[in-house]
C-alpha cells in the first residue's frame, strides 16, 4: 500500500482539500488502493478481441495489461511485463497471436492466460547453464486480472474482492448501462487526448451536471433551445457511478422545433448554417437526449444524441491524465444513421463543441490552485448529500465520487 | 497544376496561421468533405473523425462556434507544409498527398509540435479558382493535447 502523508481535513463532501490534484504520495496511494485495488477497470470492448489470439494492450492505472481472448472463448487479462526482468510482453496496440506471447528480450513464453509457459534455454547448451532444476515457472509470471463483461464492454481487476460487475454498478445504473450498449457495437474509429491535469478532475468534469450549459456555450449561443422537459442525475449508492440524462420533448414536435431553429436568424444571435447537424433521431425510443455515464474509476460510456462513445481515463502521473475515446455505432446501422453519427461526433472528442472546453478546464484548475494545497474546494451545490435528483443544478454526484474516493482510500 | 496547388496551400496556411479563419471555408467547395483523423484509423478504414464536414456550412459553423462559443487559451498554429505529390487525376478532380508540421504557440510563449501528418486532398477548377472538395487531414499520431481547437 502507498504511504498517505496526510489526513483529510474535513467530513462533510461538500468540502475538497486541492493537495489532493498535487501530492505525489496520494497519487501512487490511489494506484494501489483504487486501481490496483477492488474496482473495475474498463479495459476495451468486447468486440476488439472477438476471436481466440486477438488481444488488446492497454492500463489498469499505470499497470501495463493484456486483454486477450482465450482458446476457451473466455477474456483474460495480466500485467504486461515478463516475469524475467519485467520488459513488455506485447508491443502492439492491438493484434493476434496463435497460443503463446513470447518477450522480444530473452525469448519467455507465456500462453493466453499469462501463464508462463517457456524459457528459452531452460537446460542451458551442451549441458551448461540454464536454470536451477528448482525454478518454478507457476511462480513466476506477470499478475493475473480477473475480468467480466457487460453489454460489449471488458472490465479487468486484481483484487479477489471486487463484487460482481452487476453489484458494483447497481441496479439502478447497471439498467442505464444497458440502455446504451443493448447492441452488438461497431467502432467508428479512437483517438487520444492527453490532458494537462490530474484524473479527478477530469473524472468530476464528467460528473458535473452543473457546469454544462455555463462552460460549454454551444447550444445557448446558437439559440438552440434545449427543449428539454427535464432530466436529472442517478447516483448509486455508493457514490460512485452515476448517470444524467436530458428528456427531449416528443420526437415530432422536436425536429420541427430544431428545423425552426436552424432557419431563424436573430439580431443578436447566430445561428448554424447546416442544421443537420442536430437532426437526431430517437434510437432508445425514451426520448432522452443525453445520457453521460460513469462507472468508477475509469469509464465514461457517453450518448449525445445519436453520438455515442466510450471514454477510458487513464492516470499518467500526479498532472497528466490521457483520455482514450472510442467513437462507436451499432453493427446493424443503416447509412443514414452512420453519417448521422459521423456528423454528431462534431459535439465530442478533442474538437467537441460541447466538449473540447472539457479539455483545458481541469488544467485551469490545475494551474490555478497551484499554490492552494491547503484551501478547500467548494461542491455545494444541491446540499451535501449524494442522493439522486431531479434537477441537474446539483453537485451530488461529484460528491459520490468523493464519498465513493474515501472510501477506496481510507480518508 | 503542381503550381496552383503549391500556391492554395501557401494561401491556406497564411489564413489559418494568421487568425483569418473567415477565410478558411472559402478554400473548399461548396459540397465537399473536411476531415481530421489518424493514420491508425485511416489505415483501419475506421471513419469518425475529431473533425468532420461534408458540407461547406458545417466549415462555416465550425469558424462561428470558435469565434462565438467554444472556450480555450489563446494559440496560434504555424503551418509548415510541404511540396505537393499529385497523386492522380479523375476526370475533371486532381489528387494530391501534401505534408505538413504544425505548431502550436500558446499564449505563455510555450510551442509545441502539435500535429504533423499529410492533407489527401481531391482538387476542382471552380468556377476558374482551385478549391478542396476533400481534404482529409490524416494525422501521423492519434493523440491531440488538451483540445483542438484551431483547423489544421
Amino acid at each position: 500500500m502507498g504511504e498517505m502523508t496526510r489526513a483529510w481535513p474535513v467530513d462533510t463532501l461538500a468540502r475538497v482539500p486541492f493537495w489532493v490534484y498535487q501530492d505525489e504520495a496520494n497519487y501512487r496511494a490511489e494506484l494501489r488502493r483504487i486501481f490496483e485495488g477492488p474496482t473495475w477497470s474498463y479495459v476495451c470492448l468486447e468486440s476488439d478481441v472477438a476471436k481466440p489470439g486477438e488481444f488488446r494492450t492497454t492500463f489498469v492505472g499505470e499497470m501495463p495489461v493484456i486483454v486477450v481472448r482465450g482458446q476457451d472463448g473466455d477474456v483474460h487479462a495480466f500485467e504486461n511485463r515478463c516475469g524475467h526482468r519485467g520488459a513488455l510482453i506485447a508491443l502492439d496496440d492491438a493484434g493476434s497471436v496463435k497460443n503463446a506471447f513470447q518477450c522480444v528480450y530473452h525469448a519467455w513464453s507465456y500462453d493466453l492466460r499469462g501463464n508462463l509457459i517457456g524459457i528459452a534455454f531452460e537446460k542451458g547448451s551442451n549441458g551448461r547453464g540454464g536454470m536451477p532444476s528448482d525454478f518454478c515457472k507457476a511462480d513466476h509470471g506477470p499478475r493475473k486480472l480477473r475480468t467480466t463483461t457487460l453489454c460489449g464492454l471488458v472490465f479487468a481487476t486484481l483484487s479477489p474482492e471486487t463484487p460482481p460487475i452487476e453489484d458494483y454498478l447497481g441496479a439502478e445504473i447497471l439498467g442505464r448501462v444497458r440502455r446504451v450498449m443493448d447492441k452488438p457495437v461497431q467502432v467508428l474509429g479512437r483517438f487520444t487526448q492527453g490532458l494537462p491535469n490530474n484524473w479527478k478532475l477530469y473524472f468530476e468534469n464528467v460528473k458535473d451536471t452543473y457546469h454544462a450549459s455555463l462552460l460549454h456555450a454551444f447550444f445557448g449561443t446558437f439559440r438552440i433551445t434545449r427543449l428539454t422537459q427535464g432530466g436529472g442525475v442517478l447516483v448509486s449508492p455508493d457514490g460512485a457511478h452515476h448517470a444524467s440524462y436530458t428528456i427531449g420533448v416528443p420526437e415530432d414536435a422536436k425536429s420541427a422545433a430544431y428545423r425552426e431553429q436552424g432557419i431563424r436568424s436573430e439580431l443578436d444571435g447566430f445561428r448554424l448554417a447546416d442544421a443537420r447537424l442536430l437532426d437526431s433521431v430517437d434510437e432508445f425510443n425514451d426520448r432522452i437526449q443525453l445520457q453521460i455515464l460513469t462507472v468508477f474509476p475509469n469509464l465514461v460510456i457517453q450518448q449525445v444524441q445519436n453520438s455515442l462513445a466510450v471514454r477510458q481515463i487513464l492516470p499518467k502521473g500526479v498532472e497528466a491524465m490521457e483520455l482514450h475515446w472510442t467513437y462507436i455505432g451499432f453493427a446493424g446501422d443503416d447509412a443514414e444513421m452512420r453519417q448521422r453519427r459521423l456528423r454528431q461526433a462534431n459535439l465530442v472528442g478533442p474538437a467537441g463543441y460541447v466538449s473540447m472546453e472539457d479539455g483545458c478546464v481541469g488544467g485551469f484548475v490545475q494551474r490555478g490552485a497551484a499554490a492552494a494545497s491547503d484551501e478547500l474546494s467548494v461542491v455545494n451545490m444541491g446540499g451535501e448529500g449524494t442522493e439522486s435528483m431531479d434537477t441537474r443544478a446539483t453537485e451530488a454526484s461529484v460528491r459520490g465520487f468523493w464519498k465513493a474516493y474515501r472510501r477506496y482510500m481510507g480518508y | 497544376m503542381l503550381e496552383r496547388v503549391v500556391r492554395l496551400n501557401a494561401d491556406y496556411a497564411r489564413a489559418i496561421d494568421d487568425d483569418r479563419l473567415e477565410d478558411w471555408p472559402g478554400f473548399f467547395t461548396e459540397k465537399c468533405l473536411y476531415k481530421i483523423t489518424s493514420a491508425d484509423n485511416h489505415r483501419r478504414g475506421l471513419e469518425a473523425g475529431v473533425i468532420y464536414a461534408d458540407t461547406n456550412g458545417m466549415l462555416r459553423d465550425r469558424v462561428a462556434a470558435l469565434r462565438e462559443a467554444n472556450v480555450y487559451e489563446r494559440q496560434t498554429y504555424r503551418h509548415l507544409v510541404g511540396l505537393p505529390a499529385l497523386v492522380g487525376t479523375q476526370g475533371e478532380v486532381t489528387r494530391a498527398e501534401t505534408p505538413f508540421l504544425v505548431v502550436r504557440i500558446m499564449r505563455d510563449g510555450s510551442m509545441d509540435i502539435f500535429a504533423t501528418g499529410r492533407y489527401l486532398d481531391a482538387l476542382v477548377d471552380d468556377g476558374g479558382a482551385l478549391r478542396l472538395r476533400e481534404r482529409v487531414v490524416v494525422c501521423d499520431s492519434g493523440r491531440f493535447d488538451t483540445l483542438l481547437a484551431i483547423p489544421l
